[in-house]
C-alpha cells in the first residue's frame, strides 16, 4: 500500500530528534495559549512566524500545526475548570463541562475532554493521509479558471459558514485582495500602491497585517473591557470515568469525530464551527437531552473530539489545494512562503518528506498532547493566575521583535502599529477580520489566475461558465450565497451567531 | 430616514471610501484588456465592486429591519498607549537600543491597565528583557541594535 510507506516515510521524517523537539515546543506552546484567555491561535502563530526563519521548514511547520490543534486541548481546560473558553472552539465545551466541574466532575470532564480529542485526532491524522494524494490528483487537473472559481468557493464558504453579516464579511475579503495586491505587479513589473516607499515595493508584510489586526487590536479591545470576570476556579477531582460514562461518551465521541472532520474540510470551516455543529446533534440525538446543560458527558466528548478533528483534516485544502480554509491556514500560507514552499498539490510530490512529515507530526502531537495535558493539568492550571497586565505587554514584546527581526527593519514595526489602529476600528463597526486575512494571502494568486484564465480564452469571460469544473464550483458558490440568503436558514444562522 | 444601524453606517463608508481610492489610483496604471490586462485592471474592478459593497451596507443601515446599533465609543487614552509604545519601540531600538526599547514598550504599555503598579511592571520587564534576550539574541542569533549608538564603539 502506497499510504503506508508514504506514512513510514512520514514517521522516519518526525521522528527526528529536532523535529520532535519542535513538535513539543508547539504542543506546549498550543496548550499554552489555549490556557491563557486572549491569547488565539492566530495571533500566536503570526506572533511566532518571523522566529522560523532560523529553522529548517519541516521542523517550523510541524511547531505552527502544533499550536494550532494543541490550542485545542488546552481551550478545553479552562472552559471545564473556570467556565472561561481560552478558544472560540471550546465555548460549547464550556456548557456542560463548567457544569460537570461544578457537580464535582471535574477530572472526568477533562478526562473525556483529552480522550475525545485524542481519538479525533488519531483518525483526522488518518482521514487527511488518506484524503491527500486523491484530492491532489484533482487538482493537477485545474486550470487557471477552475483555481480562480475554487478561490471565489473558498472565499465564500469561508465567510458564510464562519461570520456575522453576510455583505460586511464579503466586503473584508475584498480589501483582503485589494490590500494583497500592492506591491510590484509580477506581469508587467509596475508598482502599485506603494507610492515610491521603497519599503512597500515587496508588498505589506503579512506578518504585520496579522499582527496588527489580530493582536494589537485584540489588545486594545481587550483593555477596554470593564472587570474582569473572574470565574470561579472548580477544584480537580478523580480523572477516572465510570463504566456508564464511558458506555456514554464512546458513541458521542466518534459522532463528533465524523463531524469535526467533515466540517474541517469544507472552505470556512475549522475548529469553532465543528465544536458548534457537535453539539447541537449531541443535543438532538442524545437520549440524556435533559441533562444538556447540566453536565451531560455527551456535550464535552463531541464537541471536544470535533474541534480536534476538524483542526487538523482543515490542512487538507491547504496541503492538497493551496487554499487556506480558515485564517489559521492563511497564517500557514505565509509560514511555508517564507520558506519558499509554493502551498499546492505539487508539495506532495517535490517535497513529500515534509508533507508526509507534517501529517506523522500531527499524530505524535497528539499523544504529547495527551500526556502533557491529563498528567501534567496541575501546572496549566497555575498558569491561569498570570494576570493579563503582565501578560499583554508581553505579546507587545514579542510582536515588536518578530516583525522587526523579518526584514530588520523598523518600518514593519511602524506598519504593524497602523493596522492596530485599523483593527481596532474594524471592531468597533463590527468588521470580522478574518476574512480580510484569508483574502490578503489569496489576492495575488487569484488576480493571477484571472488573468491567465482570461488570457487563455482570448478575454472571453465565458471560459468560467463553460469550462464544467469550474461552472460546479461557481454554482457551488452561488448556492451558498443563495441558501444564507433564505428566510428561514437566515434567521437560525442569526441565532447561532447569537449564542457565539 | 435614520440611521438605524450606526456600526453599519461607518463600515459602508469605509469600503466605499478604500474601494474609491484603490479604484481611482488604479486609473493611474495600465488598464489593458481583459485578454491582455494590465496592472491596473484587476484591482480597478475590485475598487468598483467595494464601492458597491459599502453603498449596499450603507442603504441597509437606514432600513426599517436594520438591528439599532451605536458605534461603541473609542477609548483614546488606550489607543494612544498601545500604539504610542509600539511607535515608541520603533523609534528608540536603532537609536537607543534593544534593551532600552523593550523596557520602554513594556512600561508605557502597561500603564495603559487599570491595574497599572510601577513595582510590577518593573518585574515584568526585567523579566521579559532577559527572557527576549536570552531567546531571541542569544537563542536565535538574531541580530538587534543592543545598546545606544553612542555607547557603541
Amino acid at each position: 500500500m502506497e499510504l503506508f510507506s508514504n506514512l513510514a516515510l512520514g514517521f522516519d521524517t518526525a521522528f527526528t530528534l529536532q523535529n520532535l523537539l519542535y513538535c513539543l515546543i508547539g504542543c506546549v506552546l498550543g496548550t499554552l495559549i489555549g490556557v491563557l484567555p486572549g491569547l488565539g491561535p492566530i495571533a500566536t502563530i503570526a506572533m511566532l512566524l518571523p522566529a522560523t526563519y532560523a529553522l529548517p521548514p519541516i521542523a517550523a511547520l510541524i511547531m505552527l500545526a502544533g499550536i494550532y490543534y494543541g490550542s485545542q486541548y488546552g481551550g478545553s481546560t479552562t472552559a471545564i475548570l473556570l467556565n472561561i473558553p481560552g478558544e472560540t472552539s471550546s465555548v460549547v465545551t464550556a456548557i456542560d463541562g463548567y457544569q460537570m466541574a461544578r457537580n464535582g466532575r471535574a477530572g472526568v470532564a477533562l478526562f473525556t475532554a483529552g480522550m475525545g480529542s485524542f481519538f479525533a485526532g488519531c483518525v483526522a491524522t488518518l482521514v487527511l493521509a488518506a484524503f491527500a494524494a486523491p484530492l491532489s490528483q484533482l487538482a493537477f487537473k485545474f486550470g487557471p479558471a477552475e483555481y480562480f472559481s475554487l478561490m471565489v468557493l473558498g472565499l465564500i464558504g469561508a465567510v458564510v459558514l464562519a461570520s456575522g453579516s453576510l455583505i460586511k464579511a464579503i466586503g473584508m475579503i475584498i480589501l483582503g485582495l485589494l490590500m494583497g495586491i500592492i506591491g510590484t505587479d509580477v506581469n508587467s513589473g509596475v508598482s502599485r500602491y506603494a507610492f515610491d516607499i521603497p519599503e512597500l515595493s515587496d508588498g505589506i508584510g503579512f506578518v504585520a497585517v496579522a499582527m496588527g489586526v489580530f493582536g494589537f487590536a485584540e489588545i486594545m479591545g481587550n483593555l477596554e473591557k470593564t472587570g474582569d470576570d473572574e470565574g470561579f476556579l472548580n477544584k480537580l477531582t478523580t480523572m477516572i470515568p465510570t463504566k456508564t460514562d464511558i458506555k456514554r461518551m464512546i458513541p458521542s465521541i466518534l459522532r463528533g469525530t465524523t463531524i469535526g472532520s467533515i466540517l474541517g474540510i469544507l472552505p470556512g470551516g475549522g475548529a469553532a464551527l465543528a465544536a458548534f455543529g457537535a453539539y447541537s446533534v449531541e443535543k438532538k440525538s442524545s437520549k440524556y437531552s435533559h441533562e444538556f446543560g447540566k453536565g451531560a458527558i455527551e456535550g464535552v466528548a463531541g464537541p471536544e473530539a470535533a474541534n480536534n478533528a476538524a483542526a487538523q483534516t482543515s490542512f487538507i485544502p491547504l496541503l492538497t489545494l493551496g487554499i487556506p480554509p480558515n485564517a489559521v491556514m492563511a497564517l500557514m500560507v505565509g509560514a511555508m512562503t517564507i520558506h519558499n514552499i509554493q502551498p499546492g498539490p505539487q508539495v506532495m510530490t517535490s517535497n513529500p518528506a515534509l508533507f508526509w512529515g507534517l501529517i506523522a507530526s500531527m499524530w505524535i502531537g497528539n499523544v504529547m498532547l495527551i500526556l502533557l495535558n491529563l498528567p501534567l493539568i496541575g501546572i496549566w492550571v497555575k498558569l491561569l493566575k498570570i494576570p493579563y497586565r503582565f501578560l499583554y505587554p508581553a505579546i507587545l514584546v514579542f510582536c515588536c521583535i518578530g516583525v522587526y527581526t523579518v526584514n530588520n527593519t523598523v518600518f514593519d514595526v511602524y506598519v504593524t502599529a497602523g493596522f492596530g489602529l485599523i483593527g481596532y476600528l474594524f471592531f468597533k463597526l463590527g468588521c470580522e477580520p478574518p476574512p480580510l486575512l484569508l483574502g490578503f494571502v489569496l489576492g495575488p494568486m487569484m488576480e493571477e489566475n484571472f488573468r491567465r484564465a482570461l488570457l487563455l480564452s482570448r478575454g472571453d469571460f465565458t471560459t468560467f461558465l463553460t469550462r464544467p469544473l469550474s461552472l460546479g464550483l461557481l454554482i457551488a458558490a452561488a448556492l451558498l450565497v443563495v441558501i444564507v440568503a433564505l428566510p428561514a436558514v437566515k434567521k437560525t444562522r442569526e441565532e447561532a451567531f447569537v449564542e457565539e | 430616514m435614520k440611521i438605524r444601524n450606526q456600526r453599519d453606517f461607518g463600515a459602508g463608508i469605509m469600503y466605499m471610501v478604500i474601494g474609491l481610492f484603490f479604484a481611482i489610483i488604479a486609473t493611474q496604471y495600465q488598464m489593458g484588456t481583459a485578454a491582455k490586462m494590465g496592472p491596473g485592471y484587476f484591482p480597478f474592478y475590485l475598487g468598483i465592486l467595494m464601492t458597491l459593497l459599502g453603498l449596499l451596507v450603507l442603504v441597509k443601515s437606514f432600513s426599517a429591519t436594520a438591528a439599532i446599533e451605536k458605534i461603541p465609543k473609542f477609548n483614546w487614552r488606550i489607543i494612544a498607549q498601545i500604539t504610542g509604545s509600539v511607535v515608541l519601540y520603533g523609534l528608540l531600538l536603532p537609536r537607543l537600543g534593544f534593551l532600552v526599547a523593550v523596557v520602554t514598550l513594556v512600561l508605557v504599555s502597561a500603564s495603559a491597565s487599570k491595574e497599572f503598579t510601577w513595582k510590577g511592571s518593573l518585574i515584568n520587564a526585567g523579566f521579559l528583557v532577559a527572557f527576549t534576550y536570552s531567546v531571541f539574541v542569544l537563542g536565535l542569533k538574531l541580530q538587534f541594535p543592543l545598546l545606544p549608538v553612542f555607547l557603541q564603539q
